[in-house]
């Protein structure tokens, strides 16, 4: 099989005559989401009578759930029920995992919580407002434990364990080797290495989670509508957790869907979850996640760390490649995951001809939210240390980047290509793709743009990225995970079956369906003009419904909208039922005609014979010939006219017994190339021209591939430039909101130039491959690439935001004159915001130190403490208001004193809990004479988690040091003008008080 | 997501929100814009037990010139006071300095007023009313007093107000300058500034210098134009403190004071 | 002066969409869920109850503003639009709606209604706005899908082919 030679053109092609597929068609969609009539799943109507539910989540990285007490909470008129993991753990199985390490997760927490936002509780009330009132009543107390959040450290001996069961973070680990890599590594003229980590984010649908479930109880089934996203090997998953066959859990999804680039995978423990709450309840239960949630803990693409190396030739040529890669899935191992490690595995060696090949993956576990599906799914990852390797080795052996990418592609004329790691690339040519981006003129003028700026001392970059953009996943790939011998026994994996219905009406009125969830990409209108062009038909008169129903529906595994399965996959499967459609109806006219089958064709809504045109009959009519009168069909055809269509291509193997596995069906390729500029002033990455060249075969319809095309570039700049979920080191989670979490608006967005070459794939009958995940993949890699030309840097961490740059650009800064005593400031150096100050108080050190020692005393100086108890020898508890303006909440607090040197310094340390979240941290006080009094100095480390930290950040950093220096400030006030009585008080309890803590020592 | 409940309170003139913010105590809160306060509701870090809404007190929807200032009431929208048709030529600052406010859709809604309320030292009109010398007038049961901005923002969401006073106008002085520069740094327009700048020309020799978000207020100096202006930029950074969030460091910040606060002097001299 | 006790429920009267309503709210109760939920107005779509996505901005008055940072109770008496407003009874499309669908200006289509409400706004106020103008109003909104390139362009040719019929 040989591929046809590309058709080049630049820009969208003109609609006009001939057929549908391939014309920029603008959307059927539209018109009901232009007009507000989107039906997403909020927006359907629930069952009357129908009850609401809020998620209770934790506020610690990692703790023991010591008690939950739900009296309060129940109590409060309108809450139905408050649902912990003991009733979960009652009522469901864990999910399933991939790997075989013990790491049981139930959808609610069961014992013990992992991360910040892991659900603790689900509270079901009657309207969500109660919910939420509820949940500040739940009484839960936790024993925290050490967190481990950094993906290296985690894999050291003596890291806290996430699940100390499996006895070690690192889990899944294997080794591969292609070709003879040790040999290629021993001969290179130069071995050039890196370390390069992928940061974690995700791509925040706007529309969040819904789940409306309902229990059966006389059938004991469980009927949920969601806008789930597939893949549907989830619904397994989810019905083995329920404890039901998958005929018992009924999942449905809506007409329209708020976005999901893989996020809406990750609903299903929710599913599972409100299923179990509607049980519980007796009634049907919705759940509407809201963004704090989702940000906290929906899902997020993994974080990975790669150490990459290459053994080169003097001249560039690559002759061997060695990645490590350590992946971090946060605190659970979620169905599909680790798919992100796996799903390029074929492909590993991305666009470049590069024989040798090793290979180890590790699985890591942390205390982060767990991972899941994200568009480009392991792409970002792999081609971020990929394409900067080659960028490095641009550097290091003193030759031009694009010299290196020239030098190593696969060249044109040898496809299919079968990769080191097995994939089969179906078709292309990669340096003919390249040459047309860098030509006319192009790249010169990148090249002069770069020079001028030099020029001037500003710091301007030029980078690219080349990426093989893989398209509807072998479901066998993640089986790549177990060695050959445990293959053999559990049997092969492989294929992706595809599976769509024409179906016909005995009014010729044809209505489509297919195994691929709406999420916003236009499949109703790609999908209408397949079929219209099968039948003869306008686009417009063909209904798409993509609903899914998966108790009626025609599914699969592999169903779902992913991983670019549908242009390669679901559309080649309606493309195929509305064939047989066509075949069956030419068969009927012919006999209806008098012609032969092959002289019939379906055009302009008639069947009509092709040699004489006038004999013809409406499409109808032949039509509902299927229908109405099964008399006149040939012989031996079925009445009736629905076709449901399976499409399961051959070349999706299982994995080899060496490991090869061709991890995909079509493989396109995308050529970047830009120039960013370092803003002097602001450290800000600007680019400054973008050029993105595809070849993604065929295009089905441009406008809406280049509409898939242009949002995977803004989500790739997100990635490079803005979006990250930060935690620190102890696990607190601190991009809550949309203010600190940035998405990127209309103001950060360059212009995208788009250049197309089509190389049709020879394995699909459309010849389309996947297109929408490439620049996710690219974009990081090409500006990581520029930034680390222009500051001639060699590592570029992501995303560059303006402090990261900062940090590289910046020296050390010149000391202050020493004229400034000033007050220094709290800080987050790291993990913790830490401070010192300073008070004089107009009393002794005796009795300074018994106010601090006096619970009475410590009531009267603690802001907003509305109770103070001793509640062990040193060991205060305290109910307290605490914030900064209005930003207020209640705690529970509880100190304790150590290491107490009489009269001179003390250490405090505690932790407090409320709804704004928790704190923990720890402080040292002294008191030293001074004239009239005692000078009292402190410094305290406080970490904030839960709420406060995840949401108020930028504000509430600050507030930790405006209560610890009000509370000094009450005691400095308190003891500068103590009546008498409280002063007498003081000095009585002081004297008890000491005798009891300093024993023999005073 | 969703406020936890409180009394809602739609006083039709001054003295009767006065009388509810005295009744209802500490914890009532005024309602103008809601651009901060709503959200910050809804994420429930506010208690509230009362909001008493003044968005439609006629009483506070005025802006006039009393004086040598501008007196922006207090149900006073940010797009109306950019609206002004005196802005550019007697509020220069201003002019420049409103449209990093938030975005279109939040000016639309959010007041001058509750701005300067909600006290967040990155703010830009808590900023530019401290550089111009402006004033906050309170009112409480036993009148009404003024304020200097200076005096009124204390610290990180912070200020004098008692509990049972409420910001009624914001005076800005007018005329200050016949021109004006602002510049902010943020990652991404209409987001919190990390450093927010701005400067107007005094008199021949002197400009006045303001600086938000690297402090817990704004930071309001004189720049003596004789002297070198690096000299007194790097004495002025150290005087800022510099708080570290996700993104910044105090040195990041006093680096980005250093780089943009001579460029905002150059623009205000021009 | 009026007050509303804490979990009392009162009716709010309001012109949604050129029809009057009355629905019962809480003060507390926010008005994109009183759009939602009391008056059945599923075009307010909510994204993030802080103020930052606009997937829930509607005209409040005629000027576009959050719904989820507006009290339902402070929406007593006054005019309220929605994108539902914007197409004709029939359906037909009006120059904005239309030049969204032309540029592809929209795909999964749930912060679409939020933006057609701020451009409403702006070319109301602005019939002839300049292009960044028209991208700082839609800076005040997040759109994951589009990457807002076609939004800007659907807009400049709104302004192009004159302001929108409403």
């Amino acid at each position: 099989m040989s591929a046809p030679a590309p058709i080049e053109h630049a820009g969208l092609r003109p609609a006009g005559e001939g057929p549908h597929v391939g014309r920029a068609l603008p959307r059927k969609e539209d018109a009901a989401l232009l007009s507000g009539r989107g039906r997403f799943a909020d927006d359907v109507a629930a069952p009357p009578g129908t009850l609401v539910a809020h998620v209770l989540r934790s506020p610690h990285a990692h703790a023991m759930i010591q008690r939950i007490d739900i009296k309060a909470a129940l109590a409060l008129p309108g809450v139905r029920a408050v649902i912990t993991g003991d009733d979960i753990r009652k009522l469901s199985d864990p999910f399933l995992v991939a790997v075989k390490e013990p790491l049981p997760q139930w959808a609610l927490a069961v014992e013990r919580v992992r991360y910040v936002g892991e659900p603790v509780a689900v509270i079901v009330a009657t309207s969500r407002y109660i919910a939420e009132d509820a949940s500040e009543l739940v009484e839960i107390t936790y024993e925290p434990l050490p967190a481990i959040i950094d993906t290296r450290e985690a894999m050291k001996e003596g890291a806290p364990l996430v699940h100390p069961e499996a006895r070690s973070n690192a889990v899944g680990k294997r080794s591969f080797r292609y070709g003879d890599p040790e040999t290629a590594f021993a001969e290179a003229d130069a071995v050039v290495e890196l370390t390069v980590e992928y940061p974690r984010n995700s791509f925040t649908p706007m529309e969040c989670f819904v789940v409306v479930a309902e229990y059966r109880a006389h059938e004991q089934s469980y009927d949920v509508l969601s806008n789930f996203q597939g893949p549907f090997s989830a619904h397994p998953v989810m019905a083995r957790a329920l404890r039901v066959p998958g005929n018992r859990l009924r999942l449905r999804t809506p007409a329209d869907s708020g976005g999901s680039f893989g996020i809406k995978l990750s609903v299903f423990p929710y599913i599972v979850l409100m299923g179990l709450a509607s049980r519980i309840v007796g009634k049907p239960v919705k759940w509407v996640e809201d963004r704090l949630e989702h940000l906290l803990a929906a899902s997020a693409g993994p974080n990975r760390v790669t150490n990459i190396a290459a053994a080169v030739k003097r001249d560039g040529r690559i002759t061997a490649l060695r990645m490590d890669q350590m992946e971090d899935y946060g605190a659970f191992l979620r169905a599909p995951m680790p798919g992100p490690l796996y799903r390029m595995h074929g492909a590993s060696t991305g666009a470049y001809d590069i024989k040798n090949l090793s290979v180890s993956n590790t699985i890591v576990l942390t205390n982060k939210a767990p991972a899941g599906l994200i568009r480009g799914f392991g792409g970002p990852q792999l081609y971020l240390a990929l394409e900067r390797l080659i960028q490095r080795i641009s550097v290091e052996l003193g030759i031009d980047h694009i010299e290196i990418i020239r030098r190593n592609l696969i060249p044109g004329g040898v496809f299919p290509y079968k990769a080191a790691a097995g994939a089969l690339y179906d078709s292309g040519d990669y340096p003919k793709a390249v040459e047309i981006a860098l030509g006319s003129g192009r790249y010169d003028a990148l090249v002069r743009r770069r020079n001028e700026a030099r020029a001037s001392g500003r710091h301007y970059g030029i980078g690219f990225a080349v990426v093989v953009e893989p398209g509807m996943s072998n479901m066998g790939y993640l089986s790549t995970l177990l060695p050959h011998a445990v293959r053999e026994r559990t049997g092969p994996k492989n294929g992706a079956v595809s599976l769509a219905t024409v179906n016909v009406d005995p009014l010729g009125a044809v209505t489509v369906t297919a195994d691929a969830p709406v999420q916003g990409q236009g499949h109703a209108t790609t999908l209408s003009q397949i079929v219209a062009d099968q039948l003869g038909l306008d686009p417009d008169d063909i209904t798409v419904n993509l609903e899914m129903d998966t108790q009626k529906d025609a599914w699969s595994i592999a169903s779902g909208t992913y991983s670019c399965r549908f242009s390669p996959g679901t559309a080649v499967a309606a493309h195929m039922a509305a064939e047989r459609i066509r075949d069956k109806l030419l068969r009927i006219a012919a006999k209806q005609l008098n012609v032969l089958p092959d002289d019939v064709e379906l055009a302009d809504g008639k069947a009509r014979s092709r040699s004489n045109p006038d004999n013809a009959l409406p499409f109808a009519r032949v039509a509902g010939t299927a229908h109405w009168s099964p008399v006149m069909l040939p012989d031996g055809m079925e009445p009736g006219l629905r076709e449901t269509a399976t499409w399961c291509p051959p070349e999706l193997e299982p994995p080899s017994r060496d490991d090869r596995i061709n991890t995909s069906l079509t493989y396109g390729f995308v050529f970047d190339m830009c120039g960013i500029e370092i803003d002097p002033v602001t450290f800000q990455v600007r680019v400054d021209r973008y050029v993105s060249m595809h070849d993604a075969g065929s295009l089905l319809n441009p406008l809406l591939a280049e509409g898939q095309m242009k949002g995977a570039f803004v989500q790739g700049l997100a990635s490079a430039l803005y979006e990250e979920f930060i935690y620190d080191e102890r696990g607190s989670f601190l991009t809550g909101t949309f203010a600190d979490y940035l998405v990127p608006t209309a103001h950060e967005v360059p212009a995208l130039e788009l250049l197309h070459i089509e190389s049709p794939s020879p394995f699909t009958p459309l010849g389309a491959k996947g297109l929408a995940e490439g620049n996710c993949m690219s974009v990081p890699a090409c500006i990581a690439n520029a930034i680390a030309d222009a500051l001639r840097v060699k590592e570029v961490p992501l995303p560059a935001s303006p402090r990261r740059i900062h940090a590289i650009l910046a020296g050390p800064e010149a000391k202050p004159p020493s004229t400034h005593t000033h007050a220094v400031a709290p800080s987050r150096g790291g993990r913790d915001i830490t401070g010192r100050g300073s008070f004089d108080v107009k009393a002794s050190p005796a009795d300074v130190w018994h106010s601090l020692l006096d619970p009475a005393a410590l009531k009267a100086v603690i802001p907003g403490c509305h109770s103070l108890e001793l509640e062990s020898e040193n060991a205060y508890r305290a109910d307290v208001s605490l914030g900064v303006g209005p930003v207020r909440g209640r705690f529970v607090a509880h100190v304790r004193l150590s290491d107490l040197e009489l009269e001179r310094s003390a250490q405090l340390s505690g932790d407090l809990a409320g709804a704004l979240g928790a704190a923990s941290g720890g402080g040292h006080v002294r008191l030293s004479p001074i004239a009239g009094g005692t000078r009292l100095d402190y410094d305290y480390t406080v970490t904030l988690s839960g709420k406060a930290a995840a949401v108020g950040g930028r504000l509430l950093d600050s507030a930790a040091d405006i209560v610890i220096r009000k509370f000094f400030e009450g005691l400095a006030r308190h003891m500068a003008t103590p009546d008498t009585s409280a002063g007498e008080r003081f000095l009585a309890r002081f004297w008890r008080g000491l005798a009891k803590l300093l024993g023999g020592r005073a | 997501m969703k406020p936890r409940p409180f009394t809602y309170v739609r006083p039709h003139s001054v003295a009767e929100a006065v009388a509810a913010l005295s009744r209802h105590g500490e914890s009532a809160r005024i309602l103008a814009g809601g651009q901060s306060l709503v959200a910050m509701l809804n994420l429930r870090l506010v208690e509230a037990s009362a909001i008493i809404d003044i968005s439609r007190l006629t009483e506070l929807s005025n802006m006039r010139v009393v004086g040598n200032a501008l007196e922006v009431g207090a149900a006073v929208t940010q797009n109306r006071l950019l609206t002004w048709p005196d802005l550019a030529k007697r509020l220069p600052l201003l002019a420049v300095a409103l449209p990093n406010v938030g975005h279109f859709q939040t000016r639309n809604r959010g007041t001058v007023c509750g701005s300067i309320a909600h006290a967040d030292p990155s703010s830009e009109i808590p900023l530019s009313l401290a550089m111009l010398g402006g004033e906050v007038v309170l009112a409480s049961p036993r009148g009404t007093r003024t304020l200097k901005a200076q005096e009124f923002q204390t610290g990180v969401l912070s200020t004098s107000r008692a509990p049972d006073e409420m910001i009624i106008a914001g005076r800005f002085p007018l005329d200050k300058s016949r021109t004006a520069a602002f510049r902010e740094v943020s990652r991404r327009q209409g987001d919190f500034a990390i450093v927010a700048i701005g400067a107007y020309l005094k008199d021949a020799d002197t400009i006045c210098l303001g600086i938000g978000g690297a402090a817990d207020r704004p930071f309001v100096t004189d720049i003596a134009l004789g002297k070198p202006v690096t000299d007194q930029i790097e004495d002025i950074v150290w005087q800022l403190g510099g708080h570290e969030d996700i993104h910044a460091t105090p040195h990041m910040r006093r680096d980005l004071v250093r780089r943009l606060a001579p460029i905002v002097i150059e623009e205000a001299r021009a | 002066m009026s007050e509303i006790e804490k979990g009392a429920r009162v009716p709010v009267q309001l012109v949604l969409n050129g029809t009057a309503h009355t629905g019962f709210a809480e003060s507390r109760m926010l008005l994109s869920d009183f759009l939602r939920e009391v008056l059945g107005a599923t075009d307010v779509h909510v994204g993030c109850e802080h103020g930052v996505c606009g997937c829930c901005t509607v005209l409040i008055d005629g000027v576009a503003a959050r719904s989820c940072l507006t009290l339902a109770v402070q929406a007593e008496a006054t005019t309220i639009e929605t994108a539902s407003s914007l197409a004709s009874a029939d359906g037909e499309l009006n120059h904005l709606q239309a030049a969204f669908r032309k540029h592809h200006a929209l795909q999964c289509g749930f912060c679409t209604p939020g933006i057609l409400m701020s451009l409403t706004d702006l070319l109301r106020r602005e019939p002839e706005p300049t292009r960044e103008r028209v991208v700082d109003v839609v800076s005040g909104h997040l759109c994951r899908c589009t990457g807002y390139s076609g939004i800007i362009d659907a807009a400049m040719d709104a302004v192009n082919a004159g302001s929108p019929k409403t």
